[in-house]
């Protein structure tokens, strides 16, 4: 849930009894765990419970990473996004995708680290407190949303795999379900999905291990249990439902560069000034704004230039689009 | 076959209010009635609603030709005019929904757009086409047309072809639906084309391929 604000004179501001004590406080890893496992509970009944059979989280927002903008509703994001695992309208992750299972949900973590193996989600997470940020969204289809994700810095998850030297890059591998997963049925694209970042811009504390949104943990429609968020890039390089993490010391391939490397670069950072091949990127729609609302201009990085543009110092972003 | 007075008084109204589905659903949607709901993006809904129909009204109207000679239904003919126009409608409408509610009548962008994006391009030359058939589609100006009034109306074949190709065109990853538009056109054209080919080239075909035909 969202953190209400109380304003003066307000009936509903916080009574004595809403304050969390220090005692639960401190337990709050557990609770978090609780919850989780709660989630798994709700959710691993499978067809059986409804598509976005979510748990609810604890989590404090992060204020240095989320902007004062109001967010998109609960409604739209889990109802208008593309994971063409599930279909391909936007419509179709939420209508298809209630006999998703995202528990039990194990990561396989390999390459050039010193940890590795296969994880429960439960023990990646342990030890990591679920912060919530409000991000933009910004799709390759030049429409934008402000989401409150919760989850874990990423580097805060990697590190603790010791990556080496030689860990250059980390490439992720979305769930094989075709049973799940109807769209995975299709030969649109190259299953299973895949994805990568350059080591830096996984280290950088704006990258997000999402696990939910909007205080409850991810419906499966947005990428259940786990997903990533990088709100520099297009939405396309946020791959959901991760299933194997790995270190490598060549740039790794990704899905949509495979599917249409003309169209999709590896860095697929947001950038106003390099259209898409086949339409502008300059400005986006808001979705939320209603039938009148026009576009707006698109910002470079999606507004998060002042964080991130050093990571790419003297790169020509025409060509490392 | 249907009576003068049936096909006038009965079909044609039917038709126009069938026609007429796609846009009641977009302001039965617009107005929440029934719950029904425009979704989270209700411009890009109403925007790929009418594009959709502009299409499927493009390969309805081809169709009518063919139709009424596979199935000898001389009458059919009588329902093109308004099937064709309401392909220009809806095509129409795609345009003007992008035109106002997508892009705001930012002028700099939308001709911009128009000039550098191929698949914008071709979609409005498609558009650009249709008009001169919109505005020729009278009982007076087709009298006055006389014989070039079929010329002119064949640009529905080229119509068509980018239709198809400006839906193509702007996919991202599923193409089986434009293809599946085109393999429809295709079908359409080529058997116009077969139907027209020269006589002497029918009378030694014929024996082959005749009965195909029919």
């Amino acid at each position: 849930m969202l953190i209400r604000r109380p304003r003066p004179g307000d009936s509903a501001a916080i009574r004595p009894s809403e304050i969390t004590s220090e005692s639960v406080y401190l337990n709050r890893r557990k609770l978090l765990q609780a919850a989780l496992a709660a989630g798994v509970a709700g959710i691993g009944t499978g067809w059986v419970s409804e598509a976005g059979a979510v748990a609810d989280l604890k989590v404090q927002r992060n204020p240095k990473y989320s902007l004062s903008d109001a967010p998109n509703s609960y409604e739209d994001i889990t109802t208008y996004n593309n994971f063409y695992e599930f279909g391909l309208d936007k419509g179709a992750p939420a209508a298809n995708s209630s006999r998703f299972k995202p528990a039990p949900w194990t990561v396989s973590v390999q390459g050039e680290a010193e940890k590795t193996g296969t994880f429960a989600l439960e023990d990646i997470l342990k030890g990591h407190a679920i912060e919530e940020r409000v991000y933009r969204l910004r799709c390759v289809e030049a429409w934008s949303m402000v989401i409150p994700w919760a989850g874990v810095p990423l580097a805060d998850v990697l590190k603790q795999f010791k990556p080496t030297s030689k860990a250059k890059y980390v490439a992720f591998k979305t769930v094989l379900r075709p049973e799940e997963m109807p769209g995975q049925r299709s030969g649109v694209l190259d299953w299973p999905y895949v994805e990568g970042l350059r080591i830096d811009e996984a280290m950088h504390p704006l990258s997000l291990l999402a696990v939910g949104l909007y205080g409850k943990t991810l419906p499966n429609q947005n990428g259940a249990p786990l997903r990533l968020i990088t709100p520099w890039k297009y939405g396309f390089k946020g791959i959901k439902s991760i299933v194997e993490i790995r270190f490598t010391e060549k740039q790794p391939p990704s899905t949509w560069n495979i599917s249409a490397p003309h169209e999709y670069g590896f860095y697929a950072n947001v950038n106003p000034k390099v259209d898409h091949p086949r339409w502008s990127q300059a400005r986006e729609r808001k979705i939320g704004a209603g039938l009148f609302g026009s576009r707006v201009p698109t910002l470079m990085f999606n507004g998060y230039e002042k964080e991130v543009a050093s990571l790419y110092q003297g790169m020509d972003l025409k060509k490392f689009y | 076959m249907p009576s003068a007075v049936v096909i006038r008084r009965v079909i044609k109204p039917a038709l126009f209010l069938l026609c007429a589905l796609p846009l009641l659903s977009l302001v039965v949607a617009g107005f929440g009635i029934g719950g029904a709901t425009l979704g989270a993006n209700p411009v890009e809904k109403i925007q790929d609603t009418f594009g959709q129909w502009g299409l499927r009204f493009l390969v309805i109207t081809l169709a009518v030709t063919p139709i009424r000679d596979w199935l000898n239904l001389p009458w059919l003919v009588q329902l093109r005019r308004m099937l064709g126009l309401y392909a220009f409608f809806y095509v129409l409408m795609h345009f003007l929904t992008w035109l106002i509610l997508d892009q705001g009548l930012y002028w700099s962008g939308i001709l911009q757009d128009i000039g550098k994006r191929p698949f914008i391009t071709i979609g409005f030359a498609a558009l650009l086409c249709l008009v001169p058939l919109a505005v020729t589609s009278t009982n007076k100006m087709m009298r006055r047309l006389g014989k070039r009034w079929k010329s002119l109306h064949r640009l529905i074949y080229v119509i068509c072809l980018l239709a198809v190709w400006h839906y193509y065109w702007q996919v991202k990853a599923d193409i089986r639906e434009p293809l599946i538009y085109l393999a429809i056109v295709l079908v359409l054209l080529g058997w116009r084309a077969w139907k027209a080919r020269p006589r002497r080239a029918r009378a030694s075909a014929g024996a082959v391929a005749g009965a195909g035909e029919g």
